[in-house]
């Protein structure tokens, strides 16, 4: 590469979480072009479907609707939504890249104003509530979406549903015949974006989150919480919709356990910690069990640990519990023992939140089509130089929180510029 | 500039003319305004319609669009026309999607937002870049340790020439002085060779980077894309222009002479892991005191660190550390024992199989806390596994694991290192989580009390007014030529300021950008990622400068303050309320901006007394003019007007997300957006008290301990001046609730319906402004 120049100076994110959505601004605000694509109908990724971040229990929206007015202005990026990438050839400086969309059955002529959803009475899962209820199945995917554009369930675009959302369109935005379709484009580097995946709370048997709907993961304890989520903001049990307020903690569910994932997955500490706080925030009379092996309250996030600690109501037990079972009320059981006090305990709680760790996307259900450096557990590896053009951003190279994803993806744009710019 | 020509665009689309009568709006425009161009159309972001407001733009016969249709937040991309001005007045979201359809009062609402619109086109111009000549392109690094060398090797990489400026006499920082570095890449399992010094050659080779060893920087003045920095290389002075800066000054370790409590000072075999890596790379470690090979080793974590009495955080990186030493020593030595005591092991990540290896190589890991070592080195502690206080005899060497001080101001005249002491007025870390019906602990607020109690031991603060930032202790680092103060703001547990969460790199000195462990705890692999992202950031503001424009978060905007001396008072409002530094005094005192440090918040428009601050798109005229627009009616209608100026970062979303939602509420507010609500200037508030607006409420972000502001102090200083304002309406005859400041965030859009309809009532409650009609 050191003598010819670059065909392509764009750069490809494939990702539009918060650390694909950095990198692309951040490439795009240093004179680059960007191309920007995301599997689902909107960016934002795992972070729009947090309530809040730790330390300072903000709104993630806050930071991405700058973020999103940054892309809107700047005529350098171009997001793809409901896109991967299905294959890529050749090299720094001059990829191609064979990109595939999803059909999602609304065009650019939407104007986000919901006659569609209004036509029919059809509901499907809610993807973005992680199935906790049930959206139409014409739907905006959220009330922050960006693109703010609607988009139609394939099971609704197939049947005479679809026809009712087409007539009430005054728009001609709704096209149902839409299918899946691959096209090529010229990139001169490309930034793996792909994030994280819950780890799957049904592989951990010992925990019984398939026996009952009040043992949910950490995700899903967000959506409970997020005033978008499907409780409208309120921690309820899923079973009878009463308000949670004996409630447990599970730290390591799954992550540091070579049966599972055997890396700490880093942001469930803090997480969970939120979680009591958002509890302790909701019902005066709550409290909230940590079961802990380590709490990992890194650098100045110790503070926030200690924000917690000071909560007569927060509890920290230092065990790795045993299995969960279903008490004859119905309620989970957690049995297990104290590492401490050697003490064997069985409570019982009205909700159980496993703190499950992340699984790297391109290790679970995206794999990138293209050799890259993955070590065991699929992170991407960093490359030290640019050779290769090809550079992961944000949790697609480790477990990392939104304050690190953002730094690495900051750093990542860079290295991305220095790919295309041929030295 | 050239003649307006205005031109009103109306959208029936949807809802809207469902919602209200769109020829009555056009009359409002065309009859009532005089607006000579007014179209409708059914979809006017369709192609067909955005072709028609293109149409009367290539014609010449509209200079000005002012678009009534959705909210100006979306549809940005299709309503652009080659820098025309677009003026959007909202009507979908925040009256078709939020109001009743056909009524009366919806209608009234639609043509004042209308009006507004109409009204701020007549006071708006487009900015043009202001030329300001030459910028440098060239990055100043300080700091030659590993943070440093990344940072200037990423920069050159990247095109640009870099001075690297190190305090001491060599480069490496304290990686130079490791035996091995952490492991970064898979397995995670063993130590890895330390490649500093490679680093070192690259950076010291490479032509475009200038090394300058035995300096540090005395002075620095001006601006981004033209920084001019004294730097002092062994007391010869040199002047450099630098386009900007990146601080990489790094860390220093805790002061174990602080640790006398752990033995440190009582047995010369009671060392620190800095002490020890030193030992580690010379060979097979020895006693200090007798030589003799040390065999059995016990680690102490959080020497010093997580400790109310030393540093309150984590230092993050000392369990890896430890555990990278353990395994050196019982790697080097199959007889030698090692045993880490701990409270909580933090190895994140995949830094989790290096704690594995560990355990699997024979390092014993016990919990508990420490309690005292005496100088025949036994150690007691309290094992939290047994219950009870245990002693650990037969040491050869107790290694403390101090923890990290962020060089953030001059380590030469540092600040005393005392948990507390350090805190400066930012945030309080101790605070309890202060949200509804949820206190935490003790929520009796001593700790924040505390805090507040800055050490001001002669920190040099340049002007000594005290009115700007705090005094910081200890000296400063770059000694900016600013009028707030020589010192890169830092945060309270002394790390360099940094909006951590979205966007860690911004901080309140434009152009300056802090990486590595001045900004928070972190390794050798994490500090390189991290001078990567700073350069990035410094390319970007050195290239923002030589266009004119605004980094972050206004990025690309080219309106700038312009400050009218003729009625300047020199009240120093302006200087001093700036959250970015960006306005100086001049000799005589009056105000001088420093275009490229300035990021367009609109604070100083807020503060100036005499309004003569304003911006060519964005002033106090053209939002007094927008609320004097508004159709005020007469007592008798029971149809109260309230004002609302709404952060358009927050609360401006979610009131547009209250209408996506379709949540209705009082058909009575007019909304006008603004950029922080520090930019609302008193003027605002009493124009529409004496238009007769009946309310005022300022909706903006969280601010104090937790501030959710993006231009960090601009929802803080509204709320202090609004505090001020009851004397004033006090004065007027008027009652203090008609004006409120009201957290409003981006997550509000079913709750703030909430507060307009009860702020709404109460304002019923309270009566009709007297004014009104007036």
């Amino acid at each position: 590469m050191a003598n010819t120049g670059p065909e392509s100076q764009t750069i490809l994110v494939v990702g539009g979480g918060i650390a694909g959505i950095t990198a692309a601004v951040e490439v795009a605000e240093t004179g680059y072009d960007v191309i920007l694509l995301e599997r689902d109908p909107s960016l934002g990724g795992r972070v729009t479907r947090f309530a809040r971040y730790f330390p300072k229990l903000c709104h993630p929206t806050c930071g991405l609707e700058i973020n999103y007015q940054r892309i809107k202005k700047n005529s350098q990026i171009k997001v793809i939504t409901m896109a991967t990438v299905a294959a890529v050839s050749g090299q720094r400086g001059n990829f191609t890249v064979t990109v595939e969309t999803q059909p999602r059955h609304v065009n650019a002529k939407c104007t986000a104003c919901g006659d569609c959803a209004r036509a029919t009475e059809m509901e499907v899962p809610n993807p973005f509530n992680y199935g906790l209820d049930r959206t139409r199945a014409a739907h905006l995917p959220h009330e922050h979406a960006f693109p703010m554009r609607y988009v139609i369930a394939p099971e609704a675009a197939a049947n005479g549903e679809g026809e009712k959302m087409k007539a009430a369109c005054k728009y001609g935005a709704i096209d149902l015949d839409e299918k899946p379709e691959t096209f090529e484009i010229k990139v001169g580097a490309i930034i793996w974006a792909t994030g994280w995946k819950p780890y799957d709370a049904a592989k951990i048997t010992a925990y019984a989150y398939d026996l009952s709907p009040d043992i949910i993961s950490n995700v899903e304890m967000e959506r409970l919480a997020a005033h978008d989520g499907p409780t409208g903001g309120r921690i309820l049990r899923p079973s009878d919709g009463e308000p949670a307020k004996r409630v447990a903690l599970i730290q390591c569910a799954g992550s540091r356990d070579v049966n599972h994932l055997p890396y700490c997955s880093r942001i469930c500490c803090l997480g969970s910690l939120k979680h009591a706080a958002y509890l302790r925030e909701q019902y005066a009379d709550a409290e909230a069990d940590i079961y802990y092996i380590d709490i990992r309250a890194h650098d100045k996030l110790e503070a926030f640990y200690n924000r917690l600690k000071a909560d007569p109501q927060v509890h920290f037990i230092k065990s790795k519990p045993g299995h969960i079972e279903i008490g004859d009320d119905g309620r989970p059981v957690i049995r297990g023992e104290h590492t401490l006090s050697r003490e064997i305990y069985e409570t019982p709680y009205d909700l159980v939140v496993l703190a499950t760790g992340m699984e790297p996307t391109a290790a679970a259900d995206y794999r990138p089509p293209v050799e890259l450096i993955q070590d065991e557990y699929g992170f991407i590896v960093p490359d030290d130089g640019v050779d290769g053009g090809m550079i992961a951003a944000g949790v697609a190279g480790g477990p990392l929180d939104v304050s690190m994803s953002v730094q690495s993806a900051t750093a990542a744009a860079l290295k991305a510029i220095q790919a295309v710019r041929g030295v | 500039m050239e003649e307006r020509k205005p031109g009103v665009y109306l959208c029936r689309g949807c809802g809207i003319d469902e919602a209200v009568s769109v020829d009555d709006l056009e009359q409002v425009a065309g009859t009532e305004l005089k607006v000579p161009t007014c179209r409708q159309h059914d979809c006017l972001c369709s192609d067909e319609g955005v072709e028609t407001i293109a149409r009367d733009i290539a014609e010449g016969t509209v200079n000005q669009a002012i678009i009534g249709a959705c909210s100006g937040r979306v549809m940005t991309d299709r309503f652009q026309f080659n820098g025309t001005s677009v003026i959007r007045a909202n009507l979908r979201e925040q009256v078709a999607w939020s109001q009743p359809a056909g009524d009366e009062n919806t209608q009234m609402l639609a043509a004042d937002n209308l009006r507004m619109g109409i009204a701020q086109a007549a006071k708006t111009v487009t900015p043009e870049a202001s030329a300001e000549g030459e910028t440098s392109s060239t990055i100043l690094v300080c700091g030659g340790g590993i943070t440093g060398l990344s940072a200037a090797r990423e920069a050159v990489r990247a095109g640009h020439a870099v001075v690297l400026v190190e305090r001491s006499d060599t480069l490496g920082g304290w990686a130079a002085q490791w035996s091995k570095r952490m492991p970064f890449r898979p397995p995670y399992r063993d130590p890895q060779d330390n490649d500093v010094a490679a680093l070192i050659a690259e950076v010291s080779g490479n032509a475009s980077v200038t090394v300058m060893p035995d300096t540090v920087v005395t002075r620095t003045e001006g601006s981004p894309g033209r920084f001019s920095v004294t730097l002092s290389q062994g007391g010869a002075e040199k002047i450099e222009t630098v386009g900007a800066i990146v601080v990489a000054t790094g860390w220093r370790p805790y002061d174990a002479s602080r640790l006398g409590h752990l033995g440190y000072g009582t047995s010369p075999d009671v060392v620190t892991g800095v002490e020890l890596e030193g030992m580690l790379g010379a060979g097979p470690v020895q006693r200090k005191s007798d030589g003799k090979a040390a065999k059995t080793v016990a680690f102490i974590q959080c020497a010093g660190s997580r400790d109310p009495d030393h540093l309150p955080y984590c230092s993050s990186i000392c369990c890896a550390v430890s555990i990278k030493q353990a395994l050196q020593i019982v790697e080097a030595d199959p007889e030698a024992s090692a045993f880490i005591i701990f409270d909580e092991l933090r190895t994140p990540g995949t830094a989790e199989e290096f704690y594995r290896q560990a355990q699997e190589a024979g390092v014993i890991f016990m919990k508990g806390k420490v309690k005292g070592v005496d100088a025949d080195l036994k150690v007691v502690y309290d094992d939290e596994l047994l219950g009870d206080d245990i002693p650990l005899e037969g040491l050869d060497m107790v290694v403390l694991a101090t923890g990290m001080v962020p060089n953030s101001t001059n380590p030469e005249a540092a600040a005393a290192e005392s948990g507390a002491d350090q805190l400066v007025d930012d945030i309080d870390p101790e605070a309890p989580i202060a949200i509804a019906g949820y206190k935490g602990g003790n929520g009796d607020g001593a700790a924040a009390e505390d805090a507040a109690q800055t050490p001001g031991d002669g920190g040099e603060d340049g002007n000594g007014d005290g009115d700007a930032e705090p005094a910081l202790p200890g000296g400063p680092i770059l000694n900016l030529q600013y009028r707030q103060g020589p010192h890169i703001p830092i945060l309270a547990d002394g790390f360099a300021d940094s909006h951590y969460i979205c966007f860690p790199y911004e901080t309140r000195r434009t152009g300056i950008y802090t990486c590595g462990p001045v900004r928070r705890p972190m390794d050798m692999a994490e500090s390189a990622e991290d001078a990567a992202g700073a350069v990035l950031k410094a390319i970007q503001a050195l290239r923002n400068a030589g266009m004119g424009a605004s980094v972050h978060p206004r990025v690309g905007d080219l309106s700038l303050p312009k400050i009218g001396l003729d009625i300047c008072t020199k009240c120093r409002r302006c200087t001093v309320e700036c959250p970015f530094g960006a306005i100086d005094e001049d000799e005589n005192d009056y105000p001088i901006l420093n275009p490229s440090r300035c990021r367009r918040c609109g604070t100083c428009m807020g503060a100036c007394p005499v309004r003569t601050i304003n911006f060519d798109n964005y002033n106090v005229q053209m939002v007094s003019d927008m609320i004097g627009a508004v159709e005020v009616p007469d007592e008798f209608s029971e149809k109260p007007r309230i004002l609302i100026l709404a952060c358009e970062n927050d609360a401006y979303p979610a009131l547009d997300m209250a209408g996506i939602n379709r949540h209705q509420y009082s058909p009575f507010v007019r909304v006008v957006p603004v950029r922080c609500l520090g930019s609302v200037t008193m003027l605002w508030i009493s124009t529409a008290l004496e238009k007769g607006f009946d309310g005022i409420m300022l909706m903006g972000c969280k601010s104090g301990d937790d501030y959710q502001c993006h231009f960090i102090k601009g929802s803080g200083i509204a709320k202090e001046r609004m505090e001020k304002v009851g004397e004033t309406l006090k004065s007027l005859m008027l009652e203090e609730e008609r004006v409120a400041v009201e957290e409003i965030s981006i997550a509000d859009s079913g709750h703030v319906p909430n507060v307009i309809n009860s702020f709404a009532d109460r304002i019923v409650e309270i009566g009709f402004n007297p004014f009104k009609g007036f």
